[in-house]
């Protein structure tokens, strides 16, 4: 790897490069999947390759190739630099990146399982045997479809650039879902999905044995066939909502990670996947939430799909806030945006899918800090209310501020007791209005950091892993609906 | 670019190297560039190169699938050994079906050399025409140019072998104000570069955004509405997912299923797939090497048929259309390369057909809200304006909508007579499609 980085970044240098970055990455994907009893999926893809990031005549190229000869290396750095001085014909002013950063080290993130040394033959038979539970709940007139799927990662990558970093990784992923989906004659189709969407973390098979599959799969199926005969959710204008931690985090994502997003915000995003409502002039002088709304975006969150040791830039993993006690205090940044706004170091969250990607602002570990409250006195305290459960469809605006979400459930609630299942419940909102109207968050025994490993932006398109730190929470005055 | 002798030499090797009963090669080499740009600059400039090779071997009733991108001899023998090592781990599946047999696919030119060749230069090139343009009008640009080449090719153990390249060119761009309350999109698509029209891109996208300044907050409910064709795509690409793919019929979750011949949709809409065209990105045959069949899924608004794949069609007694993805395969079969073929209006003749309506240009964040009926919700976005007697007037604020696509081609009162071509990269799907006339779209909210 040494002799690879070195021999890309001296010639870079020599070829008029005033700064140049390489990383090399090496991944594994092992995806296993069941649907109806039978195995359906058993697939392990790897992909290897370099990529070189070069600022020449004031400006990024950046090339990428999965073949590391000598004739390969070349050409790649030189469309790298091409690519640079191309972009340098319209540039309106010079990159800068700040002081420079030259760390070094080795980060490797935790696990008690190595998820690649347990056999195939063991985890595929977990998967069947947690189908099997769902299938064994039948009902009449009534078909139900099952699928699960596991999912392990292993990322290696070296990371060096032209200031002298020299960084080594490795970090591992298990995830994990299973799903029972119940059709009738009428054509009603409901979903349930445990643990949510796929649940994911930086941690070996432990993470995998922990969710206990086979023991939530009956409920799974029972809950999806019930829905079948359950009432709509009602209509109302203005109600008390109670999301699950699942919905939480979602909600996390989608209207706090991303219009935290610096790039966004500076509208480098604006043809694609859009801008930001979180404005400059709104740091530090914005209620975006009620007071006891606390966010953080922590990259180094045991656990979190988020979590690594350095960026792709090679800046040291941080944990910043991003809203305390309701104000909007903190982006995301990168070393060029934080030079150019004067914000300081970057904290650190440029990431790429993989070797052949750009590293782009992302999401780390967004997180909604615990609150005082358990769910089961959450519901208690409630009068009239309905409380969401594990997302079902999800859409925001370009500016992150109108969003309809809709879940697989939702309980009624009476009295402070859960009364009546309700199917196609949606509910959508104003992120501000929503947040601000945030009366009751959930507590560290109901906080769970959540997997959403399928976030996508940019161009060409990248796919990266992100976490999310949340517990139930309640919410007033909320428009809810079903799905007609 | 590879080439077919050297992606050949490399599927023999692996197929030399398989012990198995059956082994499917599928190669996919890609080149692409694509540079991007905002705030009337370029501002990140990016090139790959990339092999890959998928394995799957079938050991009697069980499948096992690798790939890598180390095409080297020894990274060959490790995807093929890791195959067969993990059809080996897995207990039998009594529905794994076996590979297809060889099926000659046409040849389609879809391979431009300019394309092939286009340097950052020339993108750059255009990219500062569409700048330039909205600079001197004291807008923004934001976009991406790409050029690509794509090769694939697939063997397999009972002597298939299929080859194909094609190139794709797309330009795109947003022109907003710098308040970022004003935007408007214009994009252009083709196999060759040299077609694409970089100018006229740039005065659409400006005559959007010049128009949307101070939109006016319209009530939610139902609408007439005008789409043009890049929301059309997206009424195409998620009906296709939903309902013309024959795994969805099997699994009883299609609303055509059972209902073939049925006028489901408006007579004036004919949609078909059809991956052999030459007025599309064409890809003549399916992951699994099969030959892509032309399949009408509407013929004048009458449900027709659905799209195979081997392990479908085997299911159903019929031969695959050849629309197959890559193995191993969730999602079943799916119609990669969509027409919903023109009609008689221009679009000024459909926008003069609505007496008060809404002029779409394009839907943003579309999710599924119900799969039966293809329920979706999303938003408008660069360039939504209200029609009245036959006239766009104002600028509207971008709405909500929660609405079937279904009923969105049953409720179609007008088609289009010029289409055009799209590709999206995330989805790997084609269209061509008009623009639509759609009475009864339901919005459900506004943007603030």
């Amino acid at each position: 790897m040494k002799d690879l980085s070195a021999r890309v970044l001296n010639m870079a240098q020599m070829r008029g490069a005033s700064y140049a970055d390489v990383r090399i990455v090496n991944r594994t994907i092992q995806t296993l999947g069941v649907r109806d009893g039978r195995v359906q999926e058993m697939l392990q893809q790897e992909s290897q390759g370099f990529g070189v990031r070069v600022i020449a005549d004031g400006a990024w190229g950046f090339a990428s190739c999965s073949r590391d000869d000598y004739a390969d290396v070349d050409a790649t750095l030189q469309r790298a630099l091409q690519n640079a001085r191309a972009s340098a014909l319209t540039k309106t002013r010079d990159v800068q990146l700040g002081p420079p950063e030259a760390n070094k080290g080795v980060f490797r993130s935790a696990y008690k399982m190595d998820p690649f040394m347990v056999s195939m033959s063991d985890k595929i038979n977990l998967l069947l045997k947690a189908d099997s539970e769902m299938r064994r709940v039948k009902m009449s007139k009534a078909h139900l479809l099952t699928r699960g799927e596991l999912i392990f990662v292993r990322e290696e990558k070296t990371f060096a650039s032209s200031e002298g970093a020299y960084i080594q990784q490795e970090i591992v992923e298990s995830g994990c879902e299973i799903q029972a989906q119940a059709t009738d004659e009428a054509g009603d189709v409901q979903t349930r999905t445990y643990p949510w969407g796929r649940h994911q973390q930086t941690r070996g098979f432990e993470f995998v044995l922990e969710q206990q599959l086979v023991e939530n799969a009956p409920r799974l199926a029972q809950e999806a066939l019930m829905l079948l005969t359950a009432d709509a959710c009602p209509a109302l204008d203005a109600t008390t909502v109670i999301l699950s931690g699942n919905q939480v985090a979602l909600q996390v994502h989608e209207s706090c990670g991303h219009p935290i997003e610096l790039d966004r915000v500076l509208k480098q995003e604006a043809s694609f996947a859009g801008t930001s409502f979180l404005t400059l002039e709104k740091l530090n002088n914005f209620q975006y939430g009620s007071e006891i709304v606390n966010l953080t975006a922590d990259a180094t969150l045991p656990g979190g799909l988020g979590t690594f040791g350095f960026d792709d830039e090679g800046v040291p993993a941080q944990r910043v806030e991003v809203v305390r006690d309701g104000r909007f205090v903190g982006y995301m940044t990168n070393r060029e945006l934080a030079t150019e706004l004067n914000l300081g170091r970057s904290n650190g969250t440029m990431r790429a899918e993989s070797w052949n990607r750009l590293p782009l602002i992302r999401m780390t570990n967004i997180n909604l800090l615990p609150g005082a409250w358990t769910l089961e006195n959450l519901i208690a305290d409630t009068d009239d209310g309905i409380y969401f459960d594990t997302n079902r469809s999800w859409s925001i605006d370009d500016k992150r501020l109108n969003f309809q979400f809709g879940t697989e459930l939702a309980w009624e609630i009476k009295g402070g007791k859960k009364t009546r299942l309700l199917k196609n419940p949606i509910y959508t909102g104003v992120t501000p209005n929503f947040w601000r109207s945030c009366d009751a968050i959930g507590d560290a025994s109901e906080w769970v950091v959540w997997g959403t490993p399928r976030c996508g932006k940019g161009q060409p398109a990248q796919t990266i892993r992100t976490g999310h730190g949340a517990s139930p929470a309640r919410f007033r005055n909320v428009k809810v609906f079903s799905k007609s | 670019m590879l080439g077919p002798e050297k992606l050949k030499q490399l599927a023999d090797a692996a197929l030399a190297h398989s012990k198995a009963e059956q082994t499917e090669i599928l190669l996919r080499a890609t080149d692409t560039a694509l540079s991007r740009f905002a705030n009337n600059a370029i501002h990140q400039n990016v090139f790959e190169s990339n092999v890959t090779l998928r394995v799957r071997v079938i050991l009697g009733k069980r499948t096992g699938v690798a790939e890598s991108n180390d095409i080297s001899a020894e990274g060959i023998k490790r995807a093929v050994d890791m195959a067969r090592a993990i059809a080996q781990l897995q207990p039998e599946n009594p529905q794994n079906a076996p590979l297809p047999p060889p099926r000659a696919a046409p040849s389609v030119n879809a391979y431009f050399v300019q394309t092939a060749e286009c340097t950052p230069e020339t993108r750059a090139r255009a990219i500062e025409q569409i700048c330039r343009a909205a600079a001197a009008q004291k807008f923004i640009a934001a976009g991406a140019y790409r050029t690509a080449v794509h090769e694939s090719a697939v063997a397999n153990s009972l002597g298939a072998w299929a080859y194909h390249v094609g190139t794709i060119a797309d330009l795109h761009t947003v022109t907003l104000n710098d308040a970022g309350t004003a935007s408007g999109f214009a994009s252009d698509a083709s196999p060759d570069a040299r077609a694409l029209d970089a100018a006229q891109v740039a005065r659409t996208a400006l005559d959007k955004a010049q128009r949307s300044q101070n939109p006016i907050a319209l009530a939610p409910g139902e609408y007439t509405v005008v789409l043009e064709p890049e929301a059309v795509a997206s009424v195409l690409q998620y009906t296709a997912w939903n309902t013309f793919n024959a795994l969805a019929v099997q699994e009883e979750r299609s609303f055509v299923r059972g209902r073939r011949g049925e006028q489901l949709f408006s007579p004036l809409v004919s949609v078909y797939d059809d991956g052999n065209a030459r007025d599309t990105f064409a890809l003549p045959f399916d992951f699994e090497g099969t030959p892509r069949q032309k399949v009408t899924l509407i013929e004048k608004g009458c449900a027709q048929a659905v799209v195979y794949d081997t392990f479908t069609a085997r299911r159903d007694g019929v031969a695959s259309t050849g629309h197959s993805l890559p193995a191993p395969n969730l999602v079943g079969p799916l119609p990669q390369h969509l027409f919903l073929a023109p009609g008689a209006a221009s679009r000024a003749e459909l926008i003069a057909s609505v007496a008060r309506g809404i002029l779409v240009t394009r839907f943003w964040y579309t999710r599924v809200v119900h799969p039966l009926h293809v329920v979706m919700t999303g938003l408008t976005r660069d360039g939504t304006f209200l029609i009245e007697n036959g006239q766009v007037t104002l600028p509207v604020k971008n709405l909500r909508f929660t609405s079937s696509y279904l009923d969105v081609l049953k409720n179609t009162r007008a088609v289009g007579r010029e289409t055009k071509l799209m590709h999206d990269e995330r989805a790997a799907m084609s269209f061509r499609a008009p623009a639509l006339a759609v009475d009864g779209f339901n919005f459900t909210g506004v943007t603030q």
